[in-house]
């Protein structure tokens, strides 16, 4: 086995600096990696890029970056929510590229399996398309998309063992499956770091080879954006 | 007229026995409530699950299950889970087969915008671009005017488009109109209104065949 394993949340962002890209999974926010970023915000690092599905809520998730104005550019396909995003968006001191969210999801995806490009139908006709080389696949227009390239990813599991493996839960899955290995180096915190040889082979989301760095995450807040519940005597 | 209940009560009737269904936030959402209950239907969120069932009960909400518009959600039996990269396989693969989503604005080309007014309002595209390009049956739950009271069914759309050419149904508080050969083609009224009050109220020109029945509710 191959130990992956380090000791708390610092040791696993050694070598991050400014002007770096990273990639964070969550949707909204769930599954965001919530120790690596109170990390980040710590460590101060500035003029960074970030490619996540969202930019987080003020005061939580990627929304502290943002407050810090740490970051640089946000690559994300939906940024809603998030008062002082909309504001540094409008003024100008943070650049957005917005990305469809199954572009974004595979250009995760390409960065991890090694595809350099690859052409999706999303976008065609429209400001995304605007620059990017088009095809014609059997009378179907397409766009050609690049992979990304990014320095950190970081992710947030359920459960992870010392050689990287990881297992999500529920739809904290969402874009962290997508961005380990899609990075020169992953970072996995987990809610459960587990002795080596009891998670099942069989249910193992990500092998650990896509994973360089893990370690036991702490304090999660996972907080619910939309809490939404239905009456006791609801039907449906 | 109809309300955004109504609207969602007479997209419920376009749902049939074994589709899988994408819905869009807002109006789109409501449809799961009024599907028939004698019919097999999965639904998908595109943040990555099938089989999404209603909203849990106070008490039982999970921070890890919730719906693309960030709710929390339940699961019913058959249900799975999966990543962002495999769900819009689904999408992109055609499987998914009816997609409901809301718009600012339709063309009678069949174009679509929904996620951005310049300088104004900028959130973002979601998984929209990626539906609409790839889905083959597109319907529109929208209200017939904006809240200025300007038509939102256009000859041609003024905003930034989400996709071309690819709704083939909208569904309004005044009407259900075909999107067919680059025209807007009236099929049904809603309850209590003309076919002369759907017409002046839209910008587009709107192709009538014979008498227009009422939308049965």
């Amino acid at each position: 086995m191959i130990n992956k394993k380090v000791n708390n949340v610092q040791e696993a962002l050694q070598g991050v600096q400014s002007n770096m890209t990273f990639m964070l999974g969550g949707f909204g926010l769930c599954g965001i990696p919530e120790n690596a970023i109170s990390e980040l915000v710590k460590r101060n690092v500035r003029d960074v890029i970030c490619i996540s599905n969202n930019a987080g809520v003020d005061g939580f998730g990627l929304g502290l970056l943002l407050e810090n104005k740490q970051i640089k550019k946000m690559i994300s396909s939906y940024v809603g929510e998030n008062d002082e995003f909309e504001r540094q968006m409008l003024s100008g001191e943070l650049e957005v590229e917005l990305t469809p969210q199954g572009t974004l999801a595979e250009k995760c995806r390409a960065a991890q399996a090694g595809f350099p490009a690859f052409y999706t139908p999303a976008g065609y006709g429209t400001e995304v398309a605007q620059g990017k080389e088009t095809r014609d696949f059997d009378g179907k227009m397409h766009v050609l998309e690049a992979a990304f390239k990014a320095d950190f990813a970081f992710v947030k599991a359920w459960k992870g063992d010392a050689a990287g493996n990881l297992v999500f839960k529920g739809t904290a899955r969402n874009f962290n499956q997508n961005m380990c290995g899609a990075a020169t180096i992953t970072v996995a915190e987990v809610e459960e770091l587990v002795e080596i040889g009891t998670l099942d082979p069989n249910n193992i989301h990500i092998p650990g080879i896509f994973v360089q760095r893990i370690f036991q995450g702490k304090e999660y807040e996972k907080r619910i954006e939309q809490r939404t519940v239905r009456f006791p005597n609801e039907s449906i | 007229m109809l309300d955004k209940i109504g609207i969602a009560k007479r997209i419920a009737q376009e749902v049939q026995d074994g589709f899988y269904v994408n819905l869009g936030i807002g109006i789109p959402t409501l449809v799961a409530n009024y599907v028939r209950n004698d019919i097999e239907v999965e639904f998908q969120s595109e943040n990555g699950v099938l089989g999404m069932g209603p909203f849990p009960f106070e008490g039982t909400e999970d921070a890890d299950i919730i719906n693309a518009g960030k709710q929390t959600i339940t699961t019913l039996p058959g249900a799975s889970f999966f990543d962002s990269a495999t769900s819009f396989s689904m999408i992109r693969g055609k499987h998914v087969d009816l997609t409901i989503l809301g718009a600012m604005e339709v063309a009678e080309n069949g174009d679509i915008a929904n996620w951005k007014i310049p300088g104004k309002m900028v959130k973002g595209m979601g998984g929209a671009m990626d539906l609409v390009a790839s889905a083959e049956n597109i319907i529109v739950a929208m209200m017939h005017a904006n809240k200025r009271g300007e038509s939102k069914i256009l000859k041609t759309c003024s905003l930034p488009l989400t996709g071309v050419g690819c709704v083939t149904k909208v569904v309004t508080n005044l009407a259900v109109l075909e999107v067919r050969d680059n025209a807007f083609h009236l099929l049904e009224r809603a309850p209590g209104v003309s076919v002369e009050e759907i017409q002046n109220a839209t910008e587009a020109t709107l192709v009538i065949a014979g008498e227009i029945p009422e939308m049965k509710m």
